[in-house]
């Protein structure tokens, strides 16, 4: 339902809803055309996804005066994230007023005017979503254009290039890639020539939908609402024909046999998410043996037994599976996509896993990719090269609870695998990192504050401010950066937790501890006596709702969500991890 | 199509796109007689009238109509 896509009145039902019980969400739409109905998608869109998205709507092109001013009412509405919506029709109406030199200048000066935006005083704690530009084909100088710098086409691709490089320079741009949209559905259905004429709207009834959805899916990312998870099917979904039946041979995969071409560039795709960080599963009815003979054996898989994180293949019902791979892997369901070609198995774990994300596939296998692309599924706000390995740490994780099945005693266990941890302030290197776990972790975190790169640079920057993150090896893997907290005072006796979250991969290591013991130590040396913890709960942090109790602090009277702690008295914590220097 | 016909469908799309219970539509129906049929709402009946009827209404059209029944009068126009 979450990922349906909705058409405009759907989506207009969906806003006749009480929505005050929703996360509210602060936004603004400035735009140089009429966006009316882009704001009531954008709403409607929200809710779908189960957010109140309170919009503070422009005035009609009142863009460069509202963001420009500090004190306009843009910025008092309080609107977090700011989208941004300029048109490829206005810029071409300048661009016609213009001679040829100064037509040259004009993909740079508009970046220059988005960079000025984004970077200014007033824009910082808050995230600029830039709609980029459409092409509009105006055939001036028909594909000579490519080599004219004062041409529409020319000017229009430069600035989207520009903006690519604005986005990965400025950490709180983001660039909606509304010209993608474009390639996808085509200009003809992207833009009503009589709908623009007539009322100055410039997104056809068909795509605002499409807009809005990748706009929100910008903003569910950040909020870290994303999906880390692909469960994939076997037989007809991976590859053609049934391998129990048909045998290694049989079955269709590459250039070679009936339409393997498509299950093959379908697994391209997928390698590209697992490289990215998106853990790839497998749950298929068959024999064991039998489903991994192709991963080992088939010379035309891409995907191989490596790129696997879970492999379920076995005859119990695939409701099971997936619960069982939900709790090796320990992440929400609302963070798992599911693929399946057989539309009964689809529907019966749509109908007994709540939140799971299940895509309806075209009966066609070689349709199968161009409609996951519409679905843009794994949408993301962050980007580490450290990703890429995260398949392999959960296969260690597997042998891992191999391993601890051998020891009676946990911790025998835990002494066995020789865990040792480098602790650090924020630093430039693992900035994006601490970044990114703050807006990944839902389940280990307990006030659920979600950084951007920006925020924690200015966190390192404030001496003030006892900022750690920690890591975690053993002899199995380096899991990296997992940890993370931020100690703020609250007065010149007492630290306030700010943010402490751990990545779900290292539960039941004793890192709580060492973590614990790590803060304590650093608040003596500034001087402290106490730490104040809180707990604030969300539909995902059940599990720490006693972390503070369970750690020895005290709840404070009058204060129902907050946690005291006498570092003087504090006893240090058993614990197996040592520090790395 | 019949202009009575296309009037039974008019009421039909009114009705699914402003979201009522029952749409009566006659030749001098204004938007000031329906409180849901606003500005945002029109662009979209215009659209979902294209869709149902298979025609593109020109800009002046859409600009020029004072009520139902000269939308219809484009209706039947680009039907013919």
């Amino acid at each position: 339902m979450q990922h349906a896509m909705l058409d405009m009145k759907q989506l207009k039902r969906l806003l006749k809803q009480d929505t005050t019980a929703l996360p509210c969400v602060k936004a603004a739409l400035l735009g140089d055309s009429a966006t009316q109905l882009l704001a009531t998608a954008l709403r409607g869109t929200g809710v779908q996804r189960g957010l109140n998205v309170e919009l503070f709507e422009a005035e009609y092109n009142q863009v460069e005066q509202l963001l420009l001013n500090p004190a306009s009412e843009l910025y008092s509405s309080g609107a977090e994230y700011i989208v941004l919506f300029q048109s490829t029709h206005k810029l071409a109406e300048l661009h016609a007023k213009r001679d040829s030199k100064a037509q040259e200048r004009m993909a740079d000066e508009r970046a220059a005017f988005i960079a000025d935006v984004c970077t200014s005083p007033q824009m910082s704690r808050r995230k600029v979503i830039c709609l980029n530009y459409p092409e509009i084909d105006d055939t001036v100088f028909g594909s000579y254009a490519n080599k004219v710098p004062a041409s529409l086409t020319w000017q229009v691709r430069s600035l989207n290039c520009k903006l690519m490089e604005l986005a990965r320079e400025i950490p709180n741009l983001y660039v909606c890639d509304l010209a993608a949209i474009q390639n996808k559905v085509g200009r003809d259905h992207m833009f009503s020539p009589n709908i623009y004429t007539s009322t100055d709207m410039l997104l056809s009834m068909e795509v605002v939908p499409t807009v809005a959805a990748r706009i929100m899916d910008i903003v569910c990312a950040l909020r870290g609402d994303l999906k880390k998870c692909l469960i994939l099917d076997l037989d007809n979904t991976l590859w053609g024909g049934v391998v129990g039946d048909d045998g290694l041979e049989g079955i269709e995969l590459g250039h070679g046999l009936g339409i393997g071409k498509a299950y093959t560039e379908f697994q391209q795709w997928v390698k590209k998410l697992r490289q990215r960080g998106i853990i790839v599963c497998v749950c298929s009815k068959n024999d064991e043996d039998k489903a991994k003979e192709p991963f080992e054996k088939h010379p035309d898989m891409v995907l191989r037994m490596d790129d696997i994180a879970v492999f379920m293949a076995n005859w119990e019902s695939k409701v099971d599976n997936i619960r069982m791979i939900q709790q090796i892997l320990n992440i929400g369901f609302d963070s798992m996509v599911f693929i399946d070609d057989n539309p009964f198995e689809r529907a019966m774990v749509r109908e007994n896993i709540e939140g799971i994300c299940v895509p309806e596939l075209p009966e066609d296998p070689a349709c199968y990719l161009e409609y996951l692309y519409s679905l843009n599924l794994f949408e993301t706000a962050a980007y580490s090269t450290e990703d890429g390995d995260r398949t392999r740490q959960y296969r260690n994780e597997a042998q891992r609870v191999k391993l601890a099945q051998k020891f009676n005693n946990e911790d025998d266990f835990l002494k066995s695998l020789g865990m040792e941890s480098v602790v650090e302030g924020f630093t430039a290197f693992n900035t994006p990192r601490v970044a990114q776990l703050s807006q990944r972790s839902n389940q280990f975190n307990l006030r659920t504050i979600r950084y951007t790169e920006t925020d924690v640079a200015s966190l390192a920057a404030d001496d003030s401010v006892i900022d750690l993150c920690f890591t975690l090896e053993d002899r199995f893997d380096n899991n990296g950066l997992v940890v993370v907290v931020v100690m703020k005072p609250m007065d010149p006796e007492r630290l306030f937790v700010e943010n402490w979250l751990m990545s779900c991969r290292v539960l039941k290591r004793g890192m709580e501890n060492f973590t614990l013991n790590t803060m304590v130590e650093r608040a003596k040396q500034a001087g402290y006596r106490y730490i104040v913890g809180e707990y604030l709960p969300t539909a995902k942090n059940g599990m720490v709702a006693n972390h503070y109790k369970q750690l020895g602090f005290k709840p404070i009277e009058g204060q129902p969500a907050q946690y005291l702690l006498d570092v003087d008295t504090y006893q240090a914590r058993p614990c197996l991890i040592k520090e790395k220097k | 199509m019949t202009r009575e016909e296309i009037f039974k469908q008019l009421e039909s799309i009114f009705k699914d796109v402003l979201d009522l219970e029952t749409v009566t539509l006659c030749d001098s129906t204004t938007a000031a007689d329906i409180e849901e049929w606003d500005s945002l709402n029109h662009v979209q009946l215009v659209y979902e009238v294209e869709q149902a009827m298979g025609i593109r209404f020109t800009s002046a059209e859409i600009l020029s109509w004072k009520n139902v029944g000269q939308m219809v009068d484009s209706i039947i126009k680009h039907r013919q």
